[in-house]
């Protein structure tokens, strides 16, 4: 048995057989054959095994993921019938007579030092293509199992390294029982994709890929943020008993999904969730979100080789509206660049990615992509209640800016004789410090705010969120914190606005005392924390939470504000 | 031989998804077949050759043609061009 520590990035138990999603060794020696003809019928089998498996691959992710996704398939399989690549092998092999795996590594490296060179970064991300596939050809050589997790057919916890947008995507829901992974945080990529698949998930073990193998028996433990593998009876009996009680508490708080966020004191709030496509609608429903707070658009444009059209747009955005029924859908324009990118765009590489050319600021520059998607979202505003929020806003000029762009849409659509909604707030999302500090002016002009934490902590700390060494400064209790939330929601009901929060922070049992005191009126989170955040809510008091926050925010450190909060609410 | 020219319109050129067709149509085939840019020749059943060339919008290529069947392939392909709206 064996026992890891890491960060809990999504709530629950899992126990499952581990699967792990790591590259495995490649490694051989060029050797020379007597032969050659038996070696080129070694080399075809290989060819043909990996052709088969990929066609596999492609079917069944044709089924689970959609059509778009096989495509990436088939441009592998043509790779494996390429002319160009398998003739110079089979010649190197006869002429040279080297063994075959030294025939495919040399052919295919030209290859892929070719589109590596091309100063078109669309093309650049080719090689990796050709790597994968030619990686398959070798594995079957060498007789060694490449992991296809679109394959998974079991229920397994998934060990990796780290998984990326592309990796999750492949996964099948119905078997992925939980995650965890060596590095990451609460905000990595990996711990926001196991929340909406709420499913339970531990980051950050460091080692888990090296400690856990294949098949082992493994408890991940996502409300503490543990990791054990082949448990003892007794242990294994007690987590049994913990996933039970879980899911008791579940059903507990489900009796909560069709009643109101109030206090005690009978303060109401809203509680909405992060939603990242029109599947995650599903999730909020189940789970009594009263809105979306927000639709993080940016999952339209990945993992594919262009742009979204208006009319995709539009038929994502229109599912999302109706899925609702008139509930509000807060809508995040395209916040790409810093940890988001899209190799389609060949955009250039930055020193400081999340202090470049990102989020509004691409929007603003790149006028034809953003026009397009406020198109397709105008298009779509009658079919609910939609809100438009931009990201990343640093000035006031950014936002009148891309009010006016929004105003020439809707004005051009009106001219085409399209109907659009005639209000449609339009609000910002506050993460950048200087619009903290200058909400009280943004507010005259703007409908709403949505404080997006994760990156205001970044930002207000300098501290990279995808730094490890850094991460002890993501504080979201830090009282300057605190106090950048408190003058944004005060400056928002000055001017008769309302104040909402989208990070990480707002579904924290911790933070959620705080905020309701300092006023926050939207609170946007997984929509697998919304009906314990309800849950929370509904045994708080408004006003002795006011006198919490109005204590916390004139405190000196996160351990005192802590001390603090559990002192108030006896959790 | 037969030969015709082309003058690609795709707002993305002849990327991934349309270099798949097109190839996966030119392999079919058993002429020998080619696609010409920018002085530059490749075979048009080889996937990498036909992406290496990083053929964007407003490009004018030629497609070459040689063997038993060059007509029905020529053919085949201008039609296959015009129907994914690649090039007229």
């Amino acid at each position: 048995m064996g026992f890891l520590r890491g960060i809990a990035a999504s709530n629950g138990i899992a126990i499952a057989k581990a699967y792990k999603l790591v590259e495995p060794d490649f490694s051989f020696e060029k050797k020379s054959v007597d032969a050659p003809a038996e070696e080129v019928a070694r080399f075809q089998t290989a060819l043909q095994t990996a052709k088969a498996e990929l066609e596999k691959i492609r079917d069944h992710a044709g089924k689970a993921l959609g059509a778009d996704k096989a495509a990436i398939f088939d441009a592998h399989l043509l790779v494996l019938s390429d002319p160009e690549l398998i003739s110079p092998i089979e010649d190197k092999i006869t002429t040279e007579k080297v063994n075959a795996e030294q025939a495919l590594k040399e052919i295919g490296d030209m290859f892929i030092s070719m589109f590596e060179s091309m100063d078109n970064e669309y093309m650049k991300e080719r090689a990796a293509d050709i790597r994968d596939v030619t990686k398959r050809v070798l594995a079957h050589l060498l007789g060694i199992q490449i992991p296809n997790p679109s394959m998974i057919a079991e229920e397994v916890v998934i060990v990796a390294e780290d998984l990326t947008p592309s990796d999750t995507a492949q996964l099948n829901r119905q078997f992925v029982k939980g995650f965890t992974t060596n590095i990451g945080g609460r905000t990595s990529h990996s711990a926001i994709m196991a929340r909406s698949m709420e499913i339970p998930a531990v980051v950050g073990t460091k080692v888990a890929t090296e400690e856990i193998n294949n098949g082992d028996l493994i408890i991940v433990d996502g409300l503490k943020g543990e990791v054990h593998f082949n448990p003892t009876p007794e242990m294994l009996d007690a987590y049994k008993q913990i996933q039970e009680d879980f899911e008791k508490q579940k059903a507990e708080w489900a009796k909560l999904v069709n009643e109101k966020s109030v206090t005690a004191d009978g303060h109401h709030v809203e509680l909405a969730a992060n939603i990242g496509t029109p599947k995650d609608l599903k999730g909020v429903v189940e789970n009594g979100g009263e809105g979306v707070g927000l639709y993080r658009t940016e999952f339209l444009y990945m993992d594919r080789d262009q742009l979204p059209t208006e009319e995709e747009q539009f038929t994502a955005y229109k599912a999302v509206l109706e899925g609702m029924e008139g509930k509000p859908v807060v809508v995040r324009t395209l916040d790409i660049g810093g940890d988001k990118e899209l190799p389609y765009l060949n955009l250039p590489k930055e020193m400081n990615p999340f202090l470049g050319f990102r989020a509004i600021r691409l929007c603003l520059e790149e006028v034809e992509i953003f026009r397009t998607q406020l198109r397709a979202l105008l298009r779509a505003s009658v079919y609910g209640n939609l809100k438009i929020m931009f990201p990343m806003i640093a000035t006031i000029n950014e936002f009148r800016e891309a009010k006016a762009m929004l105003e020439e849409q809707k004005a051009k659509l009106e001219e085409e004789g399209i109907e659009v909604a005639a209000h449609i707030e339009l609000g910002i999302m506050v993460e950048i410090p200087s619009t903290a500090v200058l909400a009280d002016q943004f507010a005259k002009e703007v409908d709403f705010f949505s404080i997006g934490t994760n990156d205001l902590i970044q930002y207000t700390m300098a501290a990279d969120r995808m730094n490890q060494q850094v991460s002890y400064l993501y504080q979201p209790y830090n009282p300057s914190i605190l106090r950048l939330v408190k003058m944004v929601i005060e400056a928002a009901h000055k001017e008769g606005k309302w104040a909402g929060m989208c990070g990480e922070m707002a579904g924290d049992e911790t933070a959620i005392p705080i905020l309701i005191g300092l006023g926050l009126d939207e609170f946007s989170m997984s929509a697998s924390s919304i009906l314990k955040a309800r849950s929370l809510i509904r045994n708080l008091n408004k006003a002795e939470m006011e006198k919490l926050a109005s204590e916390v925010v004139n405190m000196s450190t996160t351990e005192e504000v802590v001390e603090a909060v559990n002192k108030f609410v006896a959790l | 031989m037969l030969q015709k020219q082309f003058k690609v319109v795709a707002e993305t050129g002849i990327h991934a998804r349309p270099a798949t067709v097109l190839v996966q149509a030119a392999s079919k085939f058993d002429s020998e077949i080619h696609l010409e840019y920018k002085e530059k020749k490749v075979n048009l059943k080889s996937i990498m050759g036909v992406m290496s060339l990083g053929i964007g919008q407003g490009a004018e290529i030629a497609i070459t043609a040689e063997g038993s069947d060059e007509q029905d392939a020529l053919n085949t392909l201008e039609e296959t061009l015009k129907r994914e709206g690649l090039a007229e």
